[in-house]
Formats: C-alpha cells, sequence, structure tokens
C-alpha cells in the first residue's frame, strides 16, 4: 500500500543548497530530478534572512536572504527540478531508498543517487549546559530570527546574546532596531566568531558592546529569565569568579554554534567527520555511502551562502554522473589537517582534475602561509594576510598536482 | 453558596493524581486543587521514572510494603492507561571487590521484600549483559521497569477528568478551615468545601498540614540534577546502571537510566537546599554528573548532553541526621478527616498505585459510597507516530492527513499529536503542557524548529500571541509583535503547505 516510485536523483532540502545541488543535477543530465523539502516552502533559512550581502559571488549582486532564495527556486524549476514541501525524509537505506512522507501519504522513492543538503541546526542551551533556573526567556539566534522576520513577533525588550556568530550579530542590529534594548554581546573566546564586517556594522554602529573572553555562567528568574551572571574566562578556560557580574535581562539569546543535521545521514551509515560533524566526502562530494553526496550546512557549516551553493552546484553534477554510471572514480589520497588546520574538505581526493579545499583554521593569524605537503615535500604554499576561523579559507589545487601521492597535508605555517 | 465536595485532593503530582483516578471508580464529588497550570509540574515531572522492584528500602517499613505493592500493580495500570512502560531490567555494580557485599545486602534485603529473581552475577556477565559497562559484580534485577513519569501522571489526571473529576488548576491553597460540617480551602480563584481533604502538596505538605493546624511535619528539599543525553546514544545500555548506594547518602548515587523514549538520563545528584522550588541546575554538578556516569560507562561524553534539568526530593530527615526516613501516610487525631501524606520521595513513583489503594480505603470508611457505574478506566490509546512501523505510520496519514505532517523533526512529532496535545481534557495550554503530552520541543533541537510551528498551532486554536507562557504564570514568551504590523498582527500565518506540487 505504500506508493513506490524512481528518480534518478534526489535531493533531501530545500535550502539554497539543495537547490543549487537539484539545478545542477538537471543541468548535468539527470532525468529525474526531485526536491524534498520538510518546512512549508523551498528557501531554508534564507527565507528568515531579511538583511542584505547575500549573492554577491553566485548571483554577482547584494541580495537579501529571500530574494537570494527566489532566484535559486527560480534556477531549479527553470531546469525542471520537480519539488516537493511539507514532505519529511523519514528514513535512507544504504541502497538509496528513502521513505518520505507528507499530507498525501507514504511514499518510497528509490534514488539513483542521493544528495543530502538538510543543513545544520543551533546549539542549545543543554548542549553547552549553562547553569542556573529554567524560566522562559532563553532563545537560539535563528529562533528569534524566525519569530521576528517570518512571524512578526518580538521576544523580549531587553536581551543579553551569549555568543558572536553571526546569526546572533545580525540579530543584535535587528533587535535594536525594532526598539528592543541589546544589553551586550558576550563571547567566551579572546576574538569574535563572526564576520568582521558583522562585527562593524551590527555592533558598533548600534553602540552594543561585545565583551569577549566572557560567558554567562548562570541564568535567573522563575517564570521568565530575570537576568544573567556573566564572568570572565581565564586562560585556561576556568571561570575567574572575581569577575562575576550580574546583568539584568529579560531575554537570553544564544549564538553558540552550529550542528550539522546528520540524523539521517547517520542512519543510512554515512561516515562522520569528529570535527565538522558532517559526512567524510571526496573530491566528488559522495560521502562513504556510494551514490550519497553532501553539500552545504549539513557537510561544514559555511560562512556565506554563495559557496554554500557553490559547493552545490559540484555535488548535483556528481550526483547526477553516478545515477547515469552507477560508480565514481575512487578516492585514494587522504586530506590531512596539519598544524593550524582545524578541518580541510574534501577528506579524500581522486587527484586527477582540480580539486577545491575548503577550510577553516584552528586560531586567527596574520601573514601565515596554507601550506600543502606530501611526505615533508611542499606542493603548495599560499601567503594570507589574514586567517580567521570564522571565515572558511578555499584553495584550488589545479590539475595532476596529487597524482600519485597518497596523502596530503595542509598546515598554517608562520 | 459553594459546592461541597466529598473529597479534596490538594497537589496534581504522580500521587494525587493517582488518588484522583482511584476515587473516580466510586459515587464521589472529586476535586484536585494544583497551585500550577497543569499535573506533574513537581517532582513527578523531574525523576529518573523508574518503577523499582523494592531492593533499596528497608523490609518492615511503609516504603518497602507500598514500593513492592505498587511494582505489582504497575504494567497493568500502565497498559489501561496507554503509558509507556518497559520491564528493562537493572544491574547494580560493584567496581572493586570491596563494594561485593554491598550487592549481597542488597540481595538480602530484596529478597526479604518479596522481589524475585535477584541474581549476583560476574563482570563477564556484566559484559555479556551491557557490553559498554564495566564492573567487577553486579545485582541483577530483572523485574526493574522504567515508565514516563509525567506522562502518567497525565494520564491519571485526564482519565479522572474524564470520570467526572474536578481540577482547578493555578489553584494554590492558602487556608484550610477545619469542619463545621466540611473543611473549607481558600484559593485564589475562591473557596472550595470538602468533607474529606488529602494532602499530596509533596514539598510543600509540611506548610498544607500547618495551614490546618498541624505544626509536627518538616520536608527537607533535596534536590537532584540530570543530564538527559541524545538519542543517538541510546545503543550504550539496555537496562538501568547504577553504582552500589553511597553509604548514608541520600540518595541511590547518580545512575544511568535509559528512558521509554530512548534517551538516557544522568543522574540524580543529592543536595539538601532552602528553596523548596530551586530547581537550578549547576556547573559543577553537571561535570560530576558526567564524569561519574563515565565512570561506570565510559562510551559517554559531555558532547551528548542535550538538555539538563532537576527535580526536589520531600525528605522528612534533615541532612545533619541522614539516613532513612520513611514515608509518612496518616489521619493525626489534630485533623480528622485529613489524611496527610509527607515525605513522598522515591520510591513515590512507584508506590503511588498503592497508595492511591490506601487512600480509597480511607475516604470509603468515611463515605462507603457505591462504584459508579460510568466509570471507564480504559484510556483510548492515541497513536504515537515516532513508534509505529512505517506501513502503521502509512495507514495513519492515509486517514488523516494531519498524521503526514511533521510538526517536531527530532522527536518526529505530527500535527495531528501537536493539536490533540492543544485540545487535552485539563485545559492546559503553556508550551510545556503540550511538550509533555506530544514531545514536541523535546528533542535535540529543544523547540528551535518546532517551537514557531508550535506557536502558529496555538494561535490558530485561539490563544493570542502575548498569553502564550512556557509553563503559565509569568513565564510569557513574547513581548509583542514588531514595529509596523498591522492591527492583529497576531493573525497566524497559514501553516499547511500544498504537499506536492
Amino acid at each position: 500500500m505504500i506508493e513506490m516510485e524512481r528518480v534518478d536523483v534526489a535531493v533531501v532540502g530545500g535550502g539554497p543548497a539543495g537547490l543549487a545541488a537539484a539545478a545542477a543535477a538537471r543541468t548535468a543530465g539527470a532525468g529525474r530530478v526531485l526536491l524534498l523539502e520538510r518546512d512549508t516552502r523551498l528557501g531554508g533559512i534564507l527565507n528568515q534572512c531579511i538583511h542584505d550581502g547575500f549573492g554577491t559571488k553566485v548571483f554577482k549582486e547584494a541580495l537579501t536572504g529571500p530574494e537570494y532564495a527566489a532566484l535559486a527556486i527560480r534556477r531549479a524549476h527553470d531546469a525542471g527540478v520537480e519539488t516537493r514541501v511539507d514532505t519529511t525524509v523519514l528514513e535512507l537505506d544504504p541502497n538509496r531508498t528513502m521513505t518520505v512522507i507528507s499530507r498525501n501519504g507514504m511514499r518510497r522513492i528509490e534514488a539513483g543517487a542521493v544528495v543530502l543538503s538538510m543543513g545544520c541546526r543551533e546549539r542549545t542551551r543543554g548542549a553547552i549546559g549553562i547553569a542556573g533556573s529554567r524560566p522562559s526567556g532563553i532563545y537560539t539566534a535563528g529562533a528569534v530570527q524566525n519569530y521576528m522576520n517570518l512571524r512578526n513577533i518580538l521576544v523580549g525588550r531587553r536581551i543579553v546574546i551569549l555568543g558572536s556568530g553571526d546569526i546572533g550579530l545580525i540579530m543584535a542590529r535587528r533587535l535594536a532596531l525594532e526598539g528592543a534594548e541589546v544589553a551586550c554581546v558576550a563571547e567566551i573566546l579572546a576574538y569574535p566568531s563572526g564576520l568582521a564586517r558583522n562585527i562593524v556594522q551590527c555592533l558598533d554602529d548600534f553602540g552594543i558592546p561585545l565583551h569577549l573572553n566572557t560567558t554567562v555562567v548562570e541564568i535567573h528568574g522563575t517564570d521568565r529569565v530575570a537576568g544573567v551572571t556573566l564572568a570572565e574566562v581565564g586562560c585556561k578556560g576556568g571561570i575567574r569568579r572575581r569577575t562575576r557580574r550580574r546583568v539584568e535581562c529579560d531575554t537570553l539569546m544564544l549564538s553558540v554554534g552550529l550542528v550539522p543535521e546528520n540524523e539521517l545521514s547517520k542512519r543510512a551509515g554515512v561516515v562522520l567527520d569528529a570535527v565538522t560533524r558532517g559526512p567524510v566526502v571526496d573530491d566528488a562530494y559522495q560521502t562513504s555511502v556510494p551514490g550519497v553526496f553532501a553539500c552545504g550546512n549539513v557537510l561544514q557549516v559555511h560562512d556565506l551562502v554563495d559557496y554554500a551553493s557553490l559547493e552545490a552546484e559540484k555535488a548535483g553534477t556528481s550526483a547526477a554522473a553516478f545515477a547515469r554510471t552507477g560508480a565514481l572514480p575512487a578516492a585514494r589520497i587522504r586530506v590531512l589537517p596539519g598544524a593550524g588546520i582545524r578541518y580541510v574538505l574534501p577528506q579524500r581526493v581522486t587527484g586527477g582534475d582540480a580539486i577545491d579545499f575548503t577550510m577553516r583554521v584552528s586560531k586567527p593569524a596574520r601573514d601565515a602561509a596554507l601550506v600543502f605537503s606530501s611526505d615533508g615535500r611542499e606542493i603548495r604554499r599560499l601567503q594570507q594576510q589574514v586567517l580567521a576561523p570564522a571565515s572558511m579559507a578555499r584553495v584550488r589545487l589545479g590539475r595532476g598536482r596529487l597524482e600519485g601521492l597518497s596523502e596530503v597535508m595542509v598546515e598554517v605555517a608562520g | 453558596m459553594y459546592k461541597t465536595f466529598d473529597v479534596a485532593i490538594i497537589g496534581g503530582g504522580v500521587v494525587g493524581c493517582a488518588i484522583a483516578r482511584e476515587l473516580s471508580r466510586y459515587r464521589l464529588d472529586v476535586v484536585v486543587l494544583e497551585r500550577e497550570p497543569d499535573v506533574a509540574r513537581g517532582t513527578s515531572s523531574k525523576n529518573s521514572g523508574v518503577v523499582h522492584t523494592g531492593i533499596n528500602v528497608p523490609p518492615g517499613s511503609l516504603k518497602a510494603r507500598l514500593n513492592v505493592a505498587g511494582a505489582a500493580a504497575f504494567e497493568a495500570l500502565c497498559r489501561e492507561l496507554d503509558v509507556p512502560f518497559k520491564r528493562v531490567g537493572k544491574l547494580v555494580i560493584a567496581m572493586r571487590a570491596e563494594e561485593a557485599p554491598e550487592l549481597q545486602a542488597l540481595l538480602t534485603r530484596g529478597s526479604a521484600n518479596g522481589v524475585p529473581d535477584l541474581e549476583i552475577i560476574d563482570s563477564e556477565t556484566v559484559r555479556r549483559l551491557e557490553p559498554n559497562v564495566s564492573g567487577y559484580a553486579a545485582l541483577h534485577a530483572p523485574t526493574a521497569a522504567i515508565t514516563c513519569p509525567y506522562s502518567l501522571t497525565i494520564a491519571l489526571a485526564e482519565n479522572a477528568a474524564s470520570n467526572g473529576v474536578a481540577f482547578q488548576l493555578e489553584s494554590p491553597v492558602t487556608s484550610i478551615v477545619p469542619p463545621g460540617e466540611a473543611f473549607t480551602l481558600t484559593t485564589p480563584s475562591g473557596l472550595v468545601n470538602a468533607l474529606l481533604v488529602i494532602n499530596s502538596a509533596g514539598l510543600h505538605a509540611d506548610r498544607v498540614a500547618r495551614m490546618a493546624g498541624l505544626s509536627k511535619y518538616r520536608v527537607y528539599p533535596c534536590r537532584g540534577e540530570y543530564v538527559i543525553l541524545d538519542k543517538s546514544r541510546c545503543g550504550l545500555i539496555t537496562r538501568m546502571v547504577y553504582p552500589v548506594p553511597p553509604k548514608g547518602g541520600p540518595g541511590l548515587g547518580v545512575h544511568i537510566t535509559p528512558t521509554v523514549d530512548g534517551n538516557i538520563l544522568l543522574g540524580p545528584s543529592a543536595t539538601y537546599i532552602r528553596g523548596r522550588d530551586d530547581v537550578r541546575t549547576t556547573m559543577a554538578m553537571r561535570r560530576q554528573l558526567l564524569k561519574e556516569a563515565a565512570e561506570l560507562l565510559p562510551g559517554i561524553s559531555p558532547g551528548d548532553a542535550i538538555a539538563a534539568y532537576s527535580g526536589v526530593r520531600p525528605k522528612t530527615v534533615p541532612s545533619s541526621r541522614g539516613g532513612f526516613g520513611d514515608f509518612i501516610i496518616e489521619e493525626p487525631p489534630e485533623t480528622l478527616g485529613m489524611l496527610h501524606l509527607v515525605g513522598i520521595e522515591s520510591p513515590g513513583l512507584t508506590a503511588a498505585p498503592a497508595i492511591a489503594a490506601l487512600a480509597r480505603e480511607w475516604v470509603l470508611r468515611y463515605l462507603p459510597r457505591p462504584e459508579s457505574p460510568r466509570f471507564n478506566g480504559r484510556r483510548e490509546p492515541s497513536p504515537r507516530f515516532r513508534e509505529l512501523v512505517a506501513e502503521s505510520q502509512a495507514a495513519l496519514a492515509a486517514v488523516d492527513p494531519d498524521y503526514g505532517q511533521i510538526v517536531c523533526r527530532c522527536e518526529l512529532v505530527t500535527k495531528a499529536e501537536v493539536l490533540e496535545s492543544i485540545r487535552n481534557p485539563l485545559g492546559a495550554k503553556s508550551l510545556i503542557s503540550i511538550k509533555y503530552r506530544s514531545r514536541a520541543m523535546m528533542g535535540r533541537c529543544q523547540g528551535g524548529f518546532c517551537g514557531p510551528r508550535v506557536v502558529d498551532l496555538l494561535r490558530e486554536t485561539g490563544v493570542p500571541v502575548d498569553r502564550i507562557t512556557l509553563r503559565g504564570g509569568g513565564s510569557w514568551m513574547f513581548a509583542g509583535t514588531t514595529r509596523g504590523t498591522a492591527n492583529g498582527a497576531g493573525r497566524a500565518p497559514v501553516t499547511t503547505g500544498a504537499g506536492d506540487d
């Protein structure tokens, strides 16, 4: 009684990555490409990002999130992608059969190739373990953005923000513009997690103080948040008790990191990277499960949406090739993060074609170099003025540079 | 003139609700007075959810008798009320040879209480039963079980309500005038008259007794903190894993408990506190829970935590004295017609059905009423989408499209289930009430994604945005609407999508 259908490429998730992957798969010749989205509309989190600055790489103009989404949706539809919203993928098995459900009932979908593009979720209070009482008024930044920008609801009047991630910074400005008072932003690290432009445009321009090396150690209030205790963090990560001070507020907004949403991937047997918490992929963006590809924030948390779309185009193109041929060249060369590199993608490469590496450094550096080497032999060195964990670094190695190697390492050299 | 109830039950915890449901079998007018905006808001929702066998309580005590009797009735009760119950069994682990005699002591005590099938097993058998757990030896109690404590409390209350029991929520009792003809209880929403009163106010039972002029009880609040782990870790254990109970300590030690929903609980700690409602969590205890749990189960890491909470035990023994304190269930001569239940901490959940039977006998002695022919103790099972096989899920969605629409992705809760929880018979409409009934907002994103969708559904049922609360009272969720929002910004966006297009 469960209806079965067959598609060439199925894409799970209709945010910017899924839309770009689906369009690219069609453009690369895949016959039936089906995009499944669990929310009520396509576009993903872009729909709630009403600020601008998106699209300069992909669409060559500065767009708001909804504008970027609208163009990406049009591209997918123009390319002939079928889309279904309000449709949740319940299961994905290693043979690429999916169980999906919507108001129209349950279906099984057999796919020649699958692209995973489910995005990420926000880390919560429970995940980072902030102590204290459990009143109302504790929100993640993305949820605040959803309530404000999609539902016209204001969550509070005096807000403390923990974490200087980009969404938090954007929301600090948005809240200030709505007449709410943003008391401060506390960041546990010695440097901001968000992009420099957002620190300037969202905090400095609005006179919102940023306290580095500072965190929230306790939440107060029985019914609604009544305040938080901030404290400085010492160089070994311990709380400096004498710096504890209480800040009155009715809302604590968390912008403390994003986690790729890989529950479906795990159940399909996809191997994840312990650092990115996204799948381990090769240069075709194929995961450890043949025919299953990953791109966008489910693979790695990106800094700019344009790069998520560009990455997804490659994943979609590879998926179309797999759906056609049933196999892709084996990726035998291992890519390892060395000193100063938090992670580097892809983790395995074939070595034939040109390869785009993306990576994040562990800590900020100036006038340093990204060095690719194999067995101590330097392959490529790129001098960089600034390296910051908040920005992804991108490096292209031309065709043939890795041929015959078994391993390549990337590191930051002074 | 106010209506006079036969029985007023003060406190809508698991015990109060079990008593209410037990009394609803008879032709009795019963009211439950609960100070919070829903039942199960105190200790009953913040514990380990364990149905104890009776190995931890001294033979001959009231705790032992009611624990064993309650455990015997538990499975049938859960089945009747469609509440999860799993007989997963329990291991008490001796980490070192020195702790092994403790296992023997527990076995002896358990056997004296009539606990069946207890067995001491060696480290190899421990490994075979629980490959991720290490220990020198263990006591295996295969009849120990788990349930969902707040689901049970809610089910008892809703079944009682459908059998005619009145529930007055947000009704803290502030004074009790002893009878002339009947007791008169004052609440903010008015006076309540009752022939008999049952004080099952949990942490506040001593205060309620004092209102009636009885000052001999004292409750010592003892907080237990928990950490909840992500469902992805559920494969680590199948049984409850306990350490040997710390000597003279106020609790059973930090244990690892699988929940009926597939999470793992670490805890509880045991800290005597001043404020009875001080359910805060602390950083020090979180670290300690994760550390102690990792000794029993090395696979656990801090990154697995998705949430933390605390519950408070109503103890009758202060920390200075320590040791065992029994349940107090009595009708002292100073307050005839009023039954006091004091110190109902662990194993109170397990004992609840037996305490209810005891209270029933007490009520029937005063008011020997016949059974009500209308009583229906069965709560119709409502489907829990996440627990069904695909074919059953498909069948449900084919009949009702609301079962095809997933609202909460982490816990796989459908629109149909959220709507049903909003329409609960007690009329509780706060977000936590919806969460406890449907599990929406309870998963790893803690409502980040589904919160706004639940809020939409709540608004569609007529709750304005500025009246939405986390748990009632002053726990408002929203400060209002954004600038330039037209009148009635309160209008909920359309949430039902087109489906296939």
